[in-house]
């Protein structure tokens, strides 16, 4: 079309600068589309009967009351919901004797969680399906509630499930993965220390900010079921529906429009998604359904959930002989997606950045009356990262060592890689000591060291405490065979097609699906540097299966270390396709052009030359190709990631501890993250911010609680206590940058790593402001009345 | 149920309406004028998403009746800069500073910030971080946020941004 060249023959590369994002306009002017925006004609809205127990037998349930009740269109129990009550599916069953229970969307004789869904009502009114609620008629039996891990595994305790196929026991499973090195006991052998030590690493709720919502329309084109949900997982949840509903996958649309926040907790096949498809179809109208926050509360996956028993055994000069884990995790009452997963994505980081001789894991899962658990940010991850920087300050205290000394003398030096971990990991690249001198020298470590002498000495009410945590994780989920290998039943491969359209615009589809992590701009900075467009001709198309139909999301930091590497091969195969139609138009062969600032440029001749743009164009009206050239400028690329990337730093906290009120106050954080190559480091900074503030909340003010009876305690955004600014300080935040060797653009993932880093540092430096008095470990999350018990009861007072 | 008559001035144009009175303004404005824009994240006004203002006053939208706003006069998101090439200084910041991820909170956010530096054109941080409190954002850990408020507080004052606000080259 136009021949006019780009004046400057380099044109600065997008990669690498923290342009602004593209999402925010329309965000910041409220020209937003969240699920719960869309009103379809003939809509009914979707009211859901929970239930308040943890623990019953339906003695009684009619919901023929409800059915007279204004504005009431239908409503459903399991009983005439019949074929159509799906059961929510686990794609992980991680033994082949795993107990992988019947997980019906309403539940069936028996609720086990409080907020089990029991019965349904769906009315032409959003407030009358709710008031129609309270027409239904239901009656319980009681049953005590299985609460705590360790009774649950007892004989003779309770059974979460008790039907015909129940194996008699709460235990889900157990799991055990052996080193690659010697036994751990033999080890233990050699050393002149052992600390022992229990964690419990308490458990979460996700709590993104805009609850679910599902949309269901049988009123699609062609037959079509659309299904507009806040989901992380679009292309998984189509396959899934499928499966779960019988219905035709190549008719379901699943559309996950602007999602606000996931965290893991979008990541999820939930029953509410499942009833609104069965009753969409049994109704042949739309069906909606916003949870309330009260519900997300009970009804959205759980996170975390462990107890933790870690040994270390180490020389007395600090060497690490041997690490053994031995874990109870909580499943909830139902496997979900990847419930008994979840713990197992920490059992190959346990040992994080050390070099050891034994290692030795252990985990049984445990079914209890509570909802069921999942991935949540970081997923198994920021639970091993934990116990591991924990227990290595513990064993500093008890060999009398610094704790980074301790860290140094056992970490994999940077020209140690590539190297296979006792976990049977091979890390590619790190630099530890780089992050880590960056990290001290900007926390002025020696000098918050000295003040703390100062203050200890004094006898200062505030005491200061310091704690370090130096992590990796794995991210990039996965190679395929590897989830294969660990009975994972789907792939871990990315997608990317991109297509030159004749006006020179370029539409990127991606199979992954953001909701907050800017991939629309990312994306388009990847794709801008390699066909050398602007960032703004490129649009980019996500999480609609209609539009983008192959994928497989967004979670596990898998995003830009698996898709990235789809979008770079897709542009650099469009640009082959091009090279071929501009050396046939500038009458040269291919091997003759380069391609410089988005043109074909003939070697060593100035003149001879043509645009992108006009390339496509060509290739739209296909007047002029060469023979055997299909029309159209497009292509494609489905990665499969040959390995996990490992990120990894160092972070560093320093605490004022209230001796007399128990209080916390966190004065500085700092952390120097190496994420391999960055696209954007504004987002990246963005990330570890947001992921620092999770793993903060975890240490210092979440944690969820239930009564005996299982009830929840913390149910309310009033009662579970996601921090405000006002609970947070600013964060001194840097990078260093060691390429990932395992895919092209050298990148590694971000998302989590602020979250699993920062818990341990946080726990870490209240114990070391406390040590002195005999304090030794803290429960999470710290709240003053915590903190204040732990040192009364170190001080051998009676709290 | 019996509906009330009101009249409520959102965004420049006033809608004459009638609601049961336990309707919440956030609701109205969402299902009932289709302002889609202001937004629910909570049961117990707790998280601050809905916040709009009201005759310039930043309210919790999920805590106002309709039938208190009738008479008054209701800005929400949408209504601060019509179209996305007009920005109030206040979204122009959470832009430049990355004071936003998934957008969710946002609106509430902006909201909450204009009012704040209504009644502080000069906020230290920590005023920020407290004035602020009643407004969760579970993606960006706050710092960004504050950033946002700095540098809104110092373009409507027409100061010069300080380096640590600019956030480098684009
Ligand atoms: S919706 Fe949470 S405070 Fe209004
Ligand atoms: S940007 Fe997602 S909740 Fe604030």
């Amino acid at each position: 079309m136009t021949d006019t060249l780009p004046d400057k023959l380099e044109t600065l590369s997008p990669m690498g600068r923290p342009l602004r994002r593209k999402e925010d306009a329309r965000l910041l002017h409220g020209q937003t589309n969240w699920t719960d925006n869309i009103q379809l004609p003939g809509t009914v809205y979707m009211a859901i009967l929970r239930s308040p127990m943890a623990h019953a037998r339906i003695t009684h349930l009619d919901v023929t009351p409800a059915l007279s009740e204004p504005h009431v269109v239908a409503a459903y129990s399991a009983k005439e919901l019949g074929d159509l009550n799906g059961a929510v599916p686990c794609v992980w069953p991680v033994t082949d004797d795993m107990q992988a229970p019947a997980f019906p969307a309403l539940a069936v004789d028996k609720v086990r969680h409080v907020g089990d869904c029991v019965a349904v009502v769906l009315a032409t009114d959003r407030n009358a399906a709710y008031d129609a609620l309270d027409a239904i008629e239901i009656d319980y039996d009681q049953l005590p509630a299985v609460i705590d891990l360790e009774s649950a595994l007892q004989p003779g305790a309770t059974l979460v499930h008790d039907g015909a196929d129940s194996p008699g026991t709460n235990e889900c499973y157990t799991y055990h993965l052996p080193g690659t090195g010697i036994p751990y006991d033999e080890a233990k052998t050699k050393a002149d220390v052992v600390v022992k030590r229990r964690f419990i690493n308490q458990r979460l709720i996700p709590a993104f900010m805009e609850p679910r919502a599902v949309v269901a329309s049988p009123m699609g084109v062609s037959n079509e079921m659309t299904v507009w949900s806040s989901t992380q997982i679009p292309h998984i949840l189509r396959v899934l529906l499928a499966l779960v509903t019988g219905l035709p996958e190549n008719s379901l649309r699943i559309i996950a429009p602007d999602v606000g926040g996931g965290f893991g907790g979008k990541l999820q096949i939930y029953r509410e998604e499942i009833l609104a498809v069965q009753i969409a179809r049994q109704l042949g109208r739309p069906v909606k359904w916003t949870e309330t926050r009260s519900e997300n509360m009970v009804a959205t996956h759980h996170g975390r959930g462990q107890v933790q028993d870690i040994e270390i055994a180490a020389t007395k000069n600090g060497k690490l002989l041997g690490m053994k884990v031995n874990l109870l995790a909580d499943m909830g009452a139902y496997l979900q997606i990847i419930t008994p997963g979840t713990p197992l994505l920490g059992m190959f980081m346990y040992p994080g950045i050390y070099k050891m001789d034994a290692y030795d894991f252990n985990c049984i899962g445990v079914f209890t009356n509570k909802t069921p658990t999942d991935a949540y940010r970081g997923a198994g991850r920021p639970e091993s990262t934990y116990a591991m920087e924990r227990i290595m300050d513990e064993l500093a205290a008890e060999l009398n060592m610094d704790p980074m000394e301790l860290r140094k003398k056992n970490w994999i030096n940077h020209e140690d890689f590539p190297y296979a971990t006792i976990a049977g990991l091979v890390y590619d690249t790190g630099n530890y000591e780089a992050a880590t001198d960056k990290a001290m020298e900007m926390f002025d470590y020696d000098s918050l060291r000295a003040e703390q002498q100062r203050r200890r000495a004094s006898g200062d009410p505030v005491q200061l405490g310091i704690g370090i945590s130096t992590f990796t994780e794995m991210c990039g989920l996965a190679p395929s065979r590897t989830l294969g290998a660990l009975k994972y039943v789907a792939g871990g491969w990315e997608h990317c097609t991109i297509r030159m359209l004749p006006t020179g615009k370029v539409e990127l589809i991606t199979g992954t699906s953001p909701h907050g992590q800017g991939h629309e701009t990312a994306w388009s900075q990847i794709a801008a540097d390699i066909l050398g467009v602007g960032v703004d001709d490129i649009e980019v198309i996500h999480s609609d299966t209609g539009r983008a139909p192959y994928g497989m999301d967004t979670y596990g930091s898998r995003s830009l270390a698996v898709g990235g590497q789809a979008i770079k091969k897709a542009a650099e195969r469009l640009i082959e396709k091009a090279r071929v139609i501009a050396a046939h138009q500038l009458e040269c062969s291919v091997d003759d052009l380069e391609y410089v600032g988005g043109a074909f440029r003939v070697k060593g001749d100035a003149e001879k030359a043509q645009p992108l743009a006009a390339v496509a164009f060509e290739a739209f009206s296909a007047h002029n190709l060469p023979d055997g050239v299909e029309p159209t400028l497009q292509a494609e690329s489905t990665v499969d990631p040959q390995d996990f990337s490992y990120p990894h730093g160092t972070h560093l906290a320093a605490v004022e501890v209230d001796t007399e009120t128990g209080k916390t106050t966190l004065r500085t954080y700092v952390c120097v993250d190496d994420v391999g190559v960055q696209v954007n480091p504004m987002i990246v900074e963005g990330q570890v911010h947001g992921g620092l503030a999770q793993g903060i909340a975890q240490a210092m003010y979440e944690g969820v609680e239930y009564d005996e009876d299982g009830n929840l305690l913390t149910a309310s955004l009033a009662d579970y206590l996601v921090p405000s600014a006002a609970d947070l300080p600013s964060f001194t935040t840097s990078t260093t940058e060691t390429p990932s060797t395992t895919n092209p653009l050298g990148t590694k993932g971000v998302g989590e790593a602020g979250t699993i880093a920062s818990t341990p540092a946080i726990i870490n430096a209240i114990v070391d402001a406390l040590r002195p008095m005999g304090v030794t470990d803290v429960q999470m999350p710290a709240s003053p009345q915590r903190v204040w018990r732990t040192l009364q009861e170190a001080k051998g007072g009676n709290a | 149920m019996s509906q009330i008559p009101i009249s409520v001035t959102v965004d420049g144009l006033t809608y004459d309406d009638e609601v049961e009175p336990r309707t919440l303004l956030v609701h109205w404005l969402r299902e009932s004028i289709g302002r889609v824009g202001t937004v629910v994240g909570c049961d117990t006004s707790s998280c601050g998403a809905c916040t709009v203002l009201m005759d310039g006053q930043s309210v919790k939208s999920c805590s106002v009746l309709a039938v208190q706003a009738n008479g008054h006069t209701v800005t929400t998101i949408q209504g601060l800069a019509e179209g996305e090439d007009n920005w109030h200084p206040v979204q122009a910041a959470f832009k430049e500073c990355h004071g936003l991820q998934c957008g969710y909170c946002t609106p509430g956010m902006v909201l909450a910030s204009i009012d704040l530096l209504q009644n502080n054109p000069d906020p230290s941080e920590q005023e920020i971080r407290e004035g602020l409190e009643g407004n969760l954002c579970r993606c960006t850990g706050y710092h960004n946020i504050v950033k946002s408020v700095q540098y809104a507080a110092n373009t409507m004052a027409g100061k010069d941004q300080p380096a640590e606000l600019t956030g480098g080259a684009r």
